[in-house]
């Protein structure tokens, strides 16, 4: 007890966020098997885990690196589909469901966590609000590609053209017979194996919670904060501040590839466009209403306001009128002084813990 | 104190809203709901669940499905014998929304669904409902990926690939000179699912091709490259696989450029002449291919347009053809197949599956429709073309 009480203020909100997921996991899983939560509620669970994913991986650009990015979904598509690929060609190979989900997120993420590099390589670089501009291409461009990427699988391997021209289909694959055509271009991932499992989707949480704030707390992640608040003075004190934005950055894009894997193999129908910039700037208000910096913020936001229109959906047409409404007064009550004085009464603080001020 | 008062004020409003929504709901649709539990009792009601972009881009096509069912929903229920509870949820043409919309109606205890709409979200419902065995029939879903290898889809429209074909087989035969070109929107599963059998059809039947344009959800705007480059080609044909939306850009543009060739649009272009804004008059001239016309002269076609006029206030377009002919269809073959409103969904499913390929259906959109066991339809298309803001059969 008295160890718990010397923890820093820090810490005891990363171990409440951890206890947190866990209870929720067991409480869902319960009520799952007992039968309580009907389909719909049970239906919204893998994709609720995707987003929380998106927004707290989001969180590390935006909150803790300081940098705006708009084309996260970017990386959430790059992972979605090298993991559909991935879980699909493998299909044969290792039936284990679990294990190839395991693989197909791994998969997803590295390739996500290599977009990033590319990315991130350059832009990071330079100052100002680049990283806002090229990510925001990035999502187009990436939408762009996979609708020109046609991919199938057959017992020789995996077979990808790329139809630039738009002349090309499926057909062109040259497929032996029994092969499967994974990816159609425009029509997307079609005909994908639903693996996908809120286990799955709760273990990534977990991995996402120790990677981020893990980093948060660790020698770079101070690093990552000092770049910031100053960047001249964090360059003073000898921080390499590309090395330090690009880890944050990539870290950032892997895990949403691995988001992104969880989510593409939880619908049998895919394709690019879900990934536009809508789905980016949605990621963007979770993090923004849950509060730059703030992980447990990020995830609450993000179970929220993914939970919230499917709720609404017994007022039928005014439901996305009151989900705006509900946007607007969370952002006032959110950003009121008042709130915040009411907020600080019940939850004393000391000095010098807050993170995202 | 201000913020303070505003922020009451604001959830005051919040929850009026939210206390009036269902019942503007109720308001809409008094008869049915009340209607069928009173009658439950003696016949029994099934529940049909639709599922269909009710906002958003797709709005018009989810609009008229809901629209059309709901017709024929209540003229069945006013035959009195067994009642049919329809509801239908909003799926923004998005398929992770459409697998929510889903999963609520199976809570619902919905027994067949009557959707979804638009291609991809049905692809990521059929899915589930193949698990689930619930039986499926869509109206307007036109992809093969939508039936294929899923016993419980049906279709009432027809396939991607014979929309191509038949575009291309009646081109061949009617217009064999024409230098055609295809603008056609290539990160669309619709879209480029015809334009690949089309072109695939086209060079088969020696189809002189001049131009392909594409275009994606973002760059819907603007058409002058694409219109430019036609017209470059001296392409006096432009086969436009595509939506509605884009295609009145395309039209008015080709307006102004005093570009005038002969436009070929398929199911897609259906709706056309109810966009607001859009000036009818540029449409005139276009051909497409649809099953359904609401001038017909037959007395089912026009008792359905007066009614939905009559309730809707618009000339309804193909896919409320769809989905009338679509609960018709689940009515006529639950009938034939014995089925009783107390059996489960996977009951109904099986029973429905063996009936469906022995069914013959004639309604809105074709005379003696019937199935193939992997779900497809098998109608004819005719060509109609816009004269006076009318479709006139070609």
């Amino acid at each position: 007890m008295n160890k718990l009480n010397n923890m820093k203020k820090s810490t005891k909100v990363d171990f409440a966020t951890y206890l947190g997921v866990i209870i929720a996991f067991i409480v869902i899983t319960v009520l799952m098997n007992n039968g309580t939560l009907g389909r719909k509620q049970v239906g919204l669970l893998v994709p609720a885990c995707c987003y929380v994913v998106m927004a707290v991986s989001l969180n590390l650009t935006v909150g803790i690196l300081g940098e705006l990015s708009l084309g996260h979904a970017g990386f959430m598509s790059v992972g979605a589909f090298s993991g559909v690929i991935a879980a699909m060609s493998l299909a044969e190979a290792i039936p284990f469901e679990p294990l190839r989900l395991a693989i197909a997120m791994v998969a997803g993420a590295v390739c996500a966590g290599i977009a990033g590099v590319i990315v991130g390589v350059p832009v990071l670089r330079l100052r100002g609000d680049y990283l806002a501009i090229v990510t925001l291409a990035f999502g187009e461009i990436i939408k762009d590609l996979i609708n020109c990427l046609i991919v199938g699988h057959d017992s020789e391997g995996l077979h990808i053209i790329f139809n630039f021209k738009g002349l090309k289909t499926v057909d062109d694959l040259g497929l032996l017979p029994g092969g499967n055509v994974i990816i159609k271009g425009a029509q997307g991932a079609t005909g994908t194996d639903t693996i996908a499992s809120f286990t799955a989707g709760v273990v990534l949480i977990l991995i996402t919670l120790f990677v981020v704030l893990n980093l948060i707390h660790s020698r770079t992640g101070r690093a990552v904060m000092a770049i910031r608040d100053n960047r001249i003075a964090a360059e003073s004190v000898g921080i390499n501040i590309t090395k330090y934005k690009l880890i944050a950055f990539v870290t950032s894009a892997t895990l949403a590839g691995a988001a992104g894997a969880l989510y593409g193999l939880n619908y049998s129908s895919l394709q690019a466009t879900k990934f536009n910039f809508n789905t980016s700037i949605l990621v963007l208000v979770f993090v923004v209403l849950g509060g730059l910096g703030n992980i447990w913020g990020s995830i609450v936001a993000a179970i929220v306001l993914y939970v919230l229109p499917e709720a609404l959906r017994s007022v039928a047409d005014l439901r996305m009128l009151v989900y705006a409404i509900v946007l607007i007064l969370v952002m006032l009550a959110t950003n009121s002084p008042k709130m915040k004085a009411v907020l600080s009464r019940v939850i004393p603080r000391k000095k010098g813990d807050e993170v995202n001020e | 104190m201000k913020r303070w008062i505003s922020l009451l004020l604001a959830v005051c409003m919040l929850f009026t809203l939210v206390a009036c929504g269902p019942k503007d709901d109720k308001q809409d649709q008094p008869d049915d709901s009340n209607n069928d539990q009173q009658q439950s009792e003696s016949a029994g009601t099934y529940k049909f669940g639709g599922i269909g972009p009710l906002t958003g881009e797709a709005a018009i096509y989810g609009n008229a499905v809901k629209n059309g069912a709901t017709i024929a929903v209540e003229e069945i229920n006013a035959l009195g014998g067994v009642q049919i509870n329809l509801d239908f949820e909003d799926d923004v043409a998005d398929g992770e929304t459409s697998v929510n919309a889903y999963n609520t109606l199976v809570d619902w205890g919905m027994q067949c669904l009557v959707g979804t709409v638009t291609t991809g979200a049905c692809i990521a419902v059929s899915a589930e409902t193949y698990k689930d065995r619930v039986f499926t029939l869509t109206p307007s879903a036109s992809s093969v990926d939508v039936i294929d290898g899923k016993d419980n889809m049906f279709q009432v429209c027809f396939t991607d690939p014979n929309q191509g074909t038949g575009s291309a087989t009646y081109m061949a035969a009617n217009m064999p000179e024409a230098k055609i070109a295809v603008i056609y929107r290539n990160d669309d599963a619709y879209s480029q699912g015809i334009r690949d059998t089309f072109v695939a059809k086209a060079a088969e039947e020696e189809l002189n091709i001049v131009y392909e344009g594409t275009f994606t959800a973002d760059t819907a705007t603007d058409f002058s490259v694409q219109l430019n480059a036609a017209q470059a080609a001296e392409a006096d044909l432009i086969f436009l696989p595509i939506y509605y939306q884009p295609a009145s850009v395309i039209l008015k543009q080709a307006n102004d450029m005093g570009y005038k060739p002969t436009f070929f649009g398929v199911d897609g272009m259906d709706g056309i002449l109810g966009m607001t804004g859009f000036d009818t008059t540029l449409a005139e001239g276009v051909m497409l291919l649809t099953p359904f016309s609401a001038d017909a002269e037959d007395d089912l076609t026009k008792s359905f347009v007066e009614k939905y006029q009559a309730a809707y206030g618009e000339v309804p377009n193909q896919f409320a053809a769809d989905a009338y002919d679509a609960v018709y269809i689940l009515y006529n073959a639950l009938e034939k197949a014995g089925c009783n409103p107390d059996m489960s969904a996977e009951e109904i499913c099986e029973k429905l599956i063996e009936v469906m390929p022995t069914l013959t259906y004639t309604g809105l959109t074709g005379t003696d429709m019937t199935w193939a066991s992997t779900g497809e339809v098998s109608k004819m298309p005719t060509a109609v073309v816009i004269k006076d803001g009318v479709y006139v059969t070609a």
